[in-house]
């Protein structure tokens, strides 16, 4: 293997087309005699769905159909768990269309199909909905009260409680010489992608076969559920990745229009296409983050941590659907990040309210479990005179440690450890890139009418989820090789790193490396798709191996057509060379294909510090960032250019979270950020002079290429730091963050309660 | 209702309800899918497109009343031989990722430069405000377009 | 999120334009650059069966200034206040405010006429208008009449528009030499409607001291109005900080803003008082 390509920063293949407004996203496809599917959705927050009647619906021209849990033969099919499929979230599972109660608004009740989307629209207004309101759950506190019940038979609100364990917490705790406990929580956010979700669907009758468009993220694992929900064999259902508008951890799930789309595609024998748009979207989506943390903290006069003890509710949303128990498993297992925390005991407990379900949203749980962790860290450093860098420093892990075991979580018997690293050679870096010391004179100070702050944490990203992926080589009718993979595309450049790859292990010219094929259940046999920063490590070491396997196949092929033996074939680079002189064509051998996989049950976990200066107006409560600076090493990097990408453009997700970000309920579980200007994404104005460095200090050693998952590294410290850079300006108030995000209102009414404190 | 118009250089003729935004008409009616639409509230910039010069949201904007107007989409700023010097800027920063917001940074972007081509990082900020980019994180993006600003200056008089 | 069905007409006359409004019922709405009236289309809030477009329109059109003050036009766009150098000394408080309005391309196409029609509370050209005691000059079926800005925004999104009405024009008093001002907005992001928002002016009298005080302010109630309270804290004084501490007090005080998602009320009055005090210092320095 060639290192030519791996580690360049070469310019994206994809952009040619994106930059020409020539990608195709799923709703730019229009094959003829389309129809259109609008979701009727519950406006109720929980309610007894007692009738729908569409029959004034039907009557306006260009409605073809209207088709609710009565249409659906043996009634409508659940949606299964993908990640943590316990019994005890059976209950809690959700039908793809209400049949009886309603538990969030936004729940699909109907699906009308007209010829056009405005058409079907109209039929909404008309269309009458008897739902007996029930008392809505807003939020866990209301949950826990078991007043009202979102699923009776269950008997509680309360789906499952997961336990992290390491070491003896209890015993710990009784002996610490100084603990600290706090009341955290973050807000609720989520993966929002611009461009929304969509599903098309088109039934063959004559082969009974159906294609689905718009598939995302986990296409292989969705076909399993789709097939058995349809009855029909997987065979039988094509899924095709479009260009894919961002993924995020939210798009690509199955959601309920996941079979809906299909559904109506084969009930009415036509091809039939349905496009989220934004007010839906902000209801339909996953939701992810919103949880509270009852947290303990001790620690050595020193500043050594001891343990971590506590309790973490997560608000889960009204069902329990495919990954979304991720983050509420995630957070009590990663709080302690990259610190050495010997006792742990955190319970985890899952909320079900009357709110939109929740699902994975890049760095799920570790975002919330270092906002937890790294406030902390400062109050610690606060009541005990230890400077903040330096208590960090004295509680990373250290690389003689690794690997290192981190808490285990039941009942899934999550048992988990860190790969490798340096945490305090990556602590140093930032700190001399950042400039600590010389901005350390700054905190707390007023200059102009703002007061500067600094703050620096750091972090650890899980990435490389087994168990396995796919990659395939085909060499095409021109000499040129196409690759085809199990990974999916969700925006972030795997065309152009796959061809690095693939270049290298064949030892062939970039160019040479004609299409990268991915997502689609068409490329390879077996498929796992996007998620958990997995793609480079996945399907890049399945790459490796389909390139041995396919260099080996050529040589076998070629030495058969030049009568020679396969050892005394040599590659070149579109031509094949035998003993004495003797070459054929590689176009010749048009149509060889060779299908590899990689392994793997390990993770990865690449690791770094962010470090931020931010100044504050306390009178407006209004932040801005004077400086970031992340540093994350990745092991190996394909390519630096778009794995900085993927730092910066997770980062300003995170301080969009920190921030801004907030999905907001009333109390009767109406929703109160239905559109864009409600619901506050980050723009080109908000999150200036950010920077970030890239280091390979560390490769991985579980895997062929030394990568460490690197996509959500950015996003995972973001709100510690920024609460905590927002403490230590306001200092001389007292002020200590424990939400997000940190609005001006929030920022205000701290500064307000100093002052009055300090006037007491 | 029939409306008439310019789409990057070529009169249209289309059949339209009036309710049909000019985003809708031109990816649906006029099969230009190069418009994005992010929100259709007039939020998001996806559908940034130029009308008579200006860049204005296309979700905002009926296509009946884009009669007699010149209008410019992501297309009409682009061509098969080669990248603009907008384009590769974009592509030389890593100034996209998914790409969808894409087409409303390029018009919008263009717009701006083709009248304000020593603008600042301050207003270019300002002006792509009016675009979501979930991807980027927007470093990319405004260092992309201060770095165009060279391509969209007028040559010195000789 | 489509827009509901309904008819579309493009008058070539004033007068063609106010019959169409009067033959709908009331259902029919004029429309400009549509920047706030098809997003509620949008989401199906607002359901007019006609639209009647006004871009042909060219009396609508244009910014004039002479001695009697500001004329805007109905349709001039913040765009044209924004290019219009002469609107710097004419009167800079509304070239400081249009600053403020939403994004680019909004700026393209959104219009005087239709952000006073539409009365968002926190909008900014209904500020600027009732700061400064504007007329609007409106047609209808009856004829022209002008409306004064402090009777023109009645509440949250209503106004004393009839149906039939179009505005034709907002005309702000002319701008005299010796006027201070400031204009201060927080929103949560750049070209968000602003958690408050304030535009002040005073006139300086030969003596240095501050008269004809006007102070009005957005996003803090259900629609723009002047807070008299401290109109009369800074007329007859000098503009220092004793003054200023009075004005910020009672601003504070004079607020009744209401609890949202963005911000609390108890920030918006705190809020109001900062911004009362900034918009004072830069208007005296």
């Amino acid at each position: 293997m060639k290192n030519t390509f791996i580690g360049t920063s070469m310019e994206r293949r994809e952009d040619l087309r994106f930059l020409r407004g020539k990608g195709i996203y799923v709703d730019d496809l229009a094959p003829s005699n389309l129809l259109y599917a609008v979701i009727m959705r519950s406006n109720i927050a929980h309610g007894r769905l007692k009738s729908i009647d569409a029959s004034a619906a039907l009557k306006i021209p260009g409605v073809h159909s209207v088709i609710t849990a009565k249409d659906m033969p043996g009634g409508p099919p659940i949606i299964p768990m993908r990640l943590q499929p316990l019994p005890e979230f059976k209950p809690f599972e959700q039908l793809v269309i209400a049949d009886d109660k309603v538990r969030y608004v936004g729940e699909p009740l109907a699906m009308v199909l007209a010829e056009s989307v405005a058409i079907g629209e109209d039929a909404l207004e008309v269309i009458a909905l008897e739902i007996e309101d029930l008392p809505a759950v807003p939020d866990w506190r209301a949950a826990e009260k078991n007043e009202s019940l979102l699923f009776e038979p269950a008997g509680s609100n309360r789906a499952l409680t997961f336990e992290a364990r390491k070491g003896d917490a209890d015993a710990a705790f009784k002996n610490a010489p100084y603990v600290r406990r706090e009341q955290l929580r973050t807000g609720r956010h989520f993966g929002l992608t611009l461009e929304p979700r969509g599903v098309m669907a088109e039934w063959d009758a004559a082969s009974g076969h159906l294609t689905v468009s718009g598939a995302a993220k986990v296409p292989f694992f969705n076909r399993r559920i789709l097939a058995k929900q349809i009855g029909l064999p997987e065979e039988a259902i094509t899924m095709i990745e479009n260009d894919v508008g961002g993924g995020y951890g939210a798009r690509g799930e199955f959601y309920p229009e996941d079979f809906l789309i299909p559904f109506a595609a084969r009930h009415v024998n036509r091809p039939v296409k349905w496009i989220e748009d934004r007010r839906e979207n902000l209801i339909a989506m996953n939701h992810a983050r919103e949880s509270e943390a009852d947290i303990e903290i001790a620690c050595e006069r020193d500043g050594t941590i001891i343990g971590l003890r506590g309790f973490v509710h997560t608000d889960m949303g009204a069902y329990m659907r495919t990954n979304g128990a991720v983050g509420a498993r995630n957070i009590p297992q990663f709080m302690g990040g990259p610190y050495r925390v010997p006792h742990v005991k955190i319970d985890s407990l899952l909320w079900m309210t009357n709110k939109t379900p929740v699902g994975t949203y890049r760095g799920p749980g570790r975002y919330e479990g270092s906002f937890y962790i790294e406030r902390l860290l400062d109050m610690v450093a606060h009541d005990l005179g230890i400077d903040r860098v330096e208590l960090r420093r004295r509680n990373l892990i250290t690389s003689a440690e690794q690997p290192y075991e981190i808490a285990t979580v039941q009942p899934t018997d999550a048992r988990d450890q860190y790969d490798s690293g340096d945490y305090e050679q990556a602590l140093d870096r930032c700190l001399k890139e950042f400039g600590w010391n010389d901005k350390a004179k700054l905190q707390g100070k007023l200059i102009d009418g703002r007061y500067h702050g600094l703050a620096v944490c750091c972090f650890v990203e899980g990435g490389a989820a087994g168990p396995k992926e796919s990659a395939r080589l085909e060499i095409n009718s021109d000499g040129t090789i196409s690759v085809f993979m199990g990974s999916s595309a969700v925006g972030q450049g795997v065309e152009t790193v796959f061809a690095q790859i693939a270049a290298d292990a064949l030892e062939v010219p970039v160019d040479r490396i004609s299409h990268v094929h991915h997502g689609s259940t068409t490329t390879v046999s077996d498929g796992y798709g996007a998620y958990h920063s997995r793609s480079v490590v996945m399907g890049g070491s399945a790459l490796l191996d389909a390139a041995t396997k396919f260099q080996a196949a050529i040589k076998d092929a070629a030495a058969k057509r030049l009568g020679c033996n396969a050892s005394e074939v040599r590659l070149g680079e579109d031509k094949v060379f035998g003993p004495g002189g003797k070459s054929l064509l590689l176009a010749e051998l048009a149509g060889l294909t060779v299908e590899g996989a990689f392994l793997n049950k390990k993770h990865t976990y690449s690791y770094g510090t962010h470090a931020a200066h931010i100044t504050v107006d306390a009178k407006l409560g209004q932040v801005q960032i004077v400086d970031y600076m992340v540093v994350q090493d990745v092991g190996r990097a394909i390519n630096p250019m778009t794995l900085r990408g993927q730092i910066i453009g997770s980062l300003v997700q995170g301080l969009g979270g920190a921030m801004l970000e907030h999905l907001q309920y009333d109390e009767q579980g109406q929703f109160l950020t239905g559109t864009l200007a409600d619901y506050l994404l980050p723009t080109a104005g908000d999150f200036p002079n950010l920077r970030c460095i890239v280091t390979e200090d560390h490769p991985s050693p579980i895997n062929p290429l030394g990568a460490k998952g690197a996509g959500e590294g950015g996003i995972v410290a973001a709100g510690g730091v920024m609460a905590n850079a927002v403490a230590n300006a306001l200092q001389s108030f007292g002020v200590q963050p424990r939400q997000l995000p940190l609005t001006p209102t929030y920022i205000w009414e701290l500064v307000q309660a100093g002052q009055r404190q300090a006037a007491e | 209702m029939a409306v008439q118009f310019e789409v990057n250089g070529k009169p249209v003729s289309v059949e339209v309800e009036p309710r049909l935004t000019l985003a809708d008409c031109l990816r649906h009616h006029l099969r230009l899918t190069g418009t994005h639409v992010g929100c259709e509230h007039g939020v998001c910039g996806a559908c940034t497109v130029i009308v008579n010069g200006d860049a204005v949201r296309s979700c905002l904007m009926l296509a009946v009343q884009a009669e007699g107007a010149k209008v410019t989409t992501v297309e009409g700023l682009s061509n098969d031989a080669d990248l603009t010097p907008l384009q590769k800027s974009f592509r030389k920063h890593h100034a996209l990722q998914c790409g969808f917001c894409t087409p409303g940074m390029i018009t919008t972007a263009h717009a701006l430069l083709s009248e304000e081509p020593d603008c600042d990082a301050d207003r270019v900020r300002e002006v792509l405000s009016g675009n979501i980019c979930r991807c980027t994180g927007y470093i990319g993006i405004v260092e992309a377009v201060l770095d165009a600003r060279s391509a969209y200056k007028k040559a010195p008089a000789p | 999120m489509k827009m509901p069905a309904f008819e579309y007409a493009c008058p070539e006359t004033l007068a063609e334009a106010v019959a169409l409004l009067a033959s709908h019922d009331g259902e029919a709405k004029p429309i400009a650059g549509g920047q706030s009236l098809l997003p509620m289309m949008a989401f199906r809030v607002a359901q007019p069966t006609l639209l009647v477009d006004l871009r042909k329109l060219a009396e609508l059109r244009g910014i004039r200034i002479s001695s009697d003050g500001v004329r805007l036009g109905a349709l001039v766009r913040w765009r044209d206040i924004q290019d219009d150098a002469r609107l710097a000394t004419a009167h800079p408080l509304l070239a400081d405010a249009i600053k403020h309005v939403a994004h680019y391309q909004v700026r393209n196409r959104g219009t005087v006429g239709g952000s006073m029609a539409h009365a968002d509370p926190a909008s900014e050209m209904p500020g600027v208008a009732v700061t400064c005691d504007a007329e609007i000059a409106v047609r209808g079926k009856s004829g022209t009449r002008t409306i004064k800005a402090a009777d023109f925004f009645l509440g949250a999104l209503t106004t004393a528009l009839a149906p039939d009405e179009i505005i034709t024009e907002v005309r702000l008093p002319a701008w005299p030499a010796n006027r201070r001002h400031g204009f201060q907005e927080f929103a949560r992001r750049r070209g968000d409607f602003a958690m408050s928002g304030v535009a002040l002016f005073y006139d300086l009298d030969a003596g240095g001291k501050a008269a004809n005080a006007h102070v009005g302010v957005i996003g803090v109630g259900d629609h723009p109005k002047r807070l008299a309270a401290v109109e009369a804290v800074v007329n007859g004084q000098t503009v220092d900080e004793a003054t200023i501490a009075k004005a910020v007090a009672a601003a504070s005080a004079a607020v009744e803003p209401p609890d949202d998602i963005h911000a609390s009320a108890a920030y918006r009055k705190a809020l109001t008082g900062t911004l009362v005090e900034r918009a004072l210092r830069s208007a005296a320095a």
